[in-house]
């Protein structure tokens, strides 16, 4: 008797989910509808807009889901980590190489600078791993939580001193001109945005799946201890994956400085906040998932930031950190991930 | 239960030792309170100019402030468990409503109620305690709100729920101006000023800072009381059961959600009483203000103390609100003019807050005054053989 009421609840209660769930669907697609008949070319050019931002999103969004898959933490100091790589690159490309300008030697100095931010990232991301993190796998769930806002902070702190306080403007190398696409507009920008993630994406995937050093990140992810029982070394292979996620953190920050030429030590937080947003939209551990949900928060960004009917810039946070806590009340898994039960 | 067991015999100890630390704590706040208002001006110039720099009254409230917050904090983090980032939204809707309740802002009503303000002027003007009950009521109230829908969700992605209420709350304030076309915070510009708190028929203005003090030692003093009977108690054991263990909680019959979402709201609760305070403390309420850097603060103001601990959370922030308010710049001062360098040294805190939590974790996880339940259960792990794998 009571086990029939308590699956009546149960059934009841995913009914009134499902139907909030799709009403939230339905309200957002005329919202798309009513704006693409409203101002079509507009809507390409924003959503293309967004588009870019997504990538650069998924960049770092790959970092929390790697991290978050191996070893179940927020890297809460991942965002920050992406704010590093920019200034590194800002510096080593204008300061160091002394390229402000688009030309052949400036595009050497962008690739050169690409690998040296991608081995700084990942070396500080591991340094980050070995000294705070490590200690604390054992330890109750909030020790590393909190350690890792700590580090965030400490990491704000560097780019504070390095920085200064205020927004700085960089001359970026890449070329400043746009395709035309038909009627859209496309800039060079978003092309090499483009051009330098895809390839970075499949290395990535190749790494995950194909790799043997793949291979032992995915079973560490399952089972730490049978993992070690096979041989294993789980230390290396969660610190390989740290250094994995800041290197991708460290091509976000490169792209982000080169594509909107500005630093700021704040940055990391609120972008970091966005792509932590897009890790779970996607379901957070899987890596599909999250270049999904980060291509998906650019363009619900793209489109409500410069949309005629949307709400305008100024509630951009709002947009998305509501878009994050109805998807921790409908579908906490995510898109893409799997609902699975917790062991015990 | 062996814990209870073992340690029967100590319960009279930890009640003598909260009546101690109860009582010296007021004793040492009553003769701040009557240093401040009846010494002070006695005192040689040379000794009020060393409280100027190291010790201003100012900073003495504000810190009080902070405790009130702290506390609440630690009854979500310290007693549940419950990871929350977000304070900063229950702060924001104390302040507000105090902004709200007793200040000439909504200009279009006329309404007074026990305060101490002249009746013509326009606006809605409540009494100071009055205005406390409501504010920690819409806090509270909101609190359930947020809290309801996530807490069944696993602890850190609460966290980032938290997190990011508490990135909302503050941008709805800032673009408050206009919602549709009706005024709700004055957006960027804030609401000033504040209704003086009127107290036995004398209004306390902006330098009445002994009488303040004392007001707002009372409700940190309120806030204490709360948080140790509660945790004594039925609800409280329930708390620190699940912030222990959760399986086991519910196992034996601890309802989850319910328990939680009572943590979450008593802290909502004190969250929205520091607000208020806050509001009166600064005479006005500024969007600004209410950023990420505040619920971190707090955090580390409990981490610091020691999570659990009243006291412990106590001590933590009355260190880290001086160390905001004025050690830091004090220090730097006295440093810089020593040996004659130019070292910005308020632009450290992010370094002091961010080392604190981090060292505190990793070197100290149980506080400066750590609980003595807490201590057995963070060191539970701590002899197994490797230091790695399992979670």
């Amino acid at each position: 008797m009571a086990n029939i009421s308590y699956k009546a609840r149960q059934a009841r209660r995913v009914i009134i989910e499902r139907t909030f769930g799709l009403a939230i669907l339905a309200l957002m697609s005329f919202w798309l509808i009513a704006n693409l008949f409203k101002a079509p070319s507009q809507f390409a050019e924003v959503a293309l807009i967004g588009l870019s931002n997504g990538i650069l999103y998924a960049l770092i969004a790959l970092g929390y889901t790697l991290v978050y898959g191996i070893i179940e933490l927020i890297n809460f100091a991942h965002g920050d980590l992406f704010m590093l790589g920019g200034l590194f690159s800002a510096h080593f490309i204008s300061l160091w190489f002394h390229q402000t300008k688009s030309s052949p030697m400036g595009w050497l100095v962008f690739f050169l600078a690409l690998i040296s931010v991608m081995a700084f990232c990942a070396g500080v991301n591991v340094f980050i791993e070995r000294f705070a993190y490590r200690r604390l796998r054992r330890a109750p769930k909030l020790a590393p939580l909190i350690t890792a806002v700590g580090v965030s902070f400490m990491i704000q702190f560097v780019g504070l001193r390095w920085n200064g306080s205020g927004q700085k403007t960089w001359n970026s190398v890449l070329p400043s001109g746009r395709v035309l696409l038909g009627s859209i507009k496309l800039p060079y920008t978003t092309l090499i945005s483009f051009a330098v993630t895809i390839p970075i994406l499949a290395a990535l995937t190749f790494i995950v799946t194909k790799t043997r050093q793949g291979k032992a990140m995915r079973a560490t992810a399952q089972d730490q201890d049978a993992s070690r029982l096979m041989g294993i070394n789980v230390n290396r292979t969660i610190a390989f994956t740290f250094g994995l996620g800041g290197a991708l953190a460290g091509v976000a920050g490169l792209l982000f400085q080169q594509t909107r030429g500005l630093t700021s030590y704040n940055l990391g937080y609120q972008l970091g906040l966005i792509a932590f947003t897009s890790a779970v939209l996607g379901g957070i551990g899987n890596l599909q998932g999250a270049v999904l949900g980060a291509i998906l928060i650019g363009l619900i960004q793209g489109l409500n930031d410069g949309l005629p009917i949307g709400l305008g810039q100024q509630w951009s946070q709002t947009v998305v950190f509501s878009i994050l806590i109805l998807l921790m009340v409908f579908k906490p898994a995510g898109l893409l991930g799997k609902q699975v039960t917790e062991k015990v | 239960m062996a814990i209870s067991l073992k340690r029967k015999n100590r319960k009279p100890k930890n009640a003598a030792s909260a009546r101690q630390w109860a009582i010296t704590l007021t004793i040492v706040a009553l003769g701040i309170w009557a240093f401040f208002t009846y010494l002070f001006d006695k005192t040689p110039d040379a000794v009020q100019a060393w409280f100027q720099v190291w010790l201003p009254p100012s900073t003495l409230n504000e810190s009080l402030v902070w405790v009130i917050c702290a506390l609440g904090l630690n009854i979500v983090v310290g007693y549940a468990g419950l990871l929350d980032l977000g304070f900063v939204a229950f702060w924001a809707f104390g302040g507000y409503a105090a902004g709200w309740f007793m200040s000439g802002f909504f200009n279009q009503v006329n309404i007074h109620f026990g305060s101490m303000s002249a009746k013509t002027i326009p606006g809605i003007h409540l009494s100071f305690w009055l205005v406390m009950i409501i504010a920690a009521l819409i806090a509270g109230f909101f609190g359930i709100i947020i809290g309801a829908p996530t807490l069944r969700l696993k602890s850190d992605y609460l966290a980032l729920v938290t997190l990011g209420f508490g990135e909302i709350i503050p941008q709805v304030f800032t673009n408050g101006e206009n919602i549709g076309g009706f005024n709700l915070s004055n957006g960027t510009k804030g609401i000033s000023p504040v209704d003086a708190i009127g107290v036995f028929g004398k209004r306390l203005g902006p330098f009445d800072l002994g009488w303040k003090f004392l007001i707002y030692f009372f409700l940190a003093a309120c806030m204490v009381f709360v948080s140790l009977r509660i945790r004594g108690g039925r609800l409280g054991r329930a708390w620190l059961a699940i912030r222990e263990d959760e399986l086991a909680a519910s196992m034996m019959g601890v309802p989850l959600m319910r328990t939680k979402l009572t943590a979450y709201a008593v802290g909502a609760f004190s969250g929205g009483i520091g607000g208020a305070v806050y509001a009166t403390h600064v005479n006005g309420i500024f969007a600004e203000r209410f950023n990420f850097s505040i619920s971190i603060i707090l955090l580390a103001m409990v981490v610091l103390g020691g999570m659990g601990n009243v006291w412990g959370v106590i001590v933590g922030a009355l260190l880290m609100a001086w160390i905001n308010a004025t050690g830091l710049p004090a220090i730097g001062d006295t440093f810089n003019n020593t040996f004659h360098t130019e070292i910005n040294f308020p632009s450290y805190n992010f370094l002091l807050f961010g080392g604190i939590l981090v060292l505190m974790m990793l070197y100290k996880r149980d506080g400066l005054l750590p609980e003595a339940r807490l201590k057995m259960i963070s060191h539970e792990n701590d002899d197994e053989a490797s230091n790695t794998g399992g979670h």
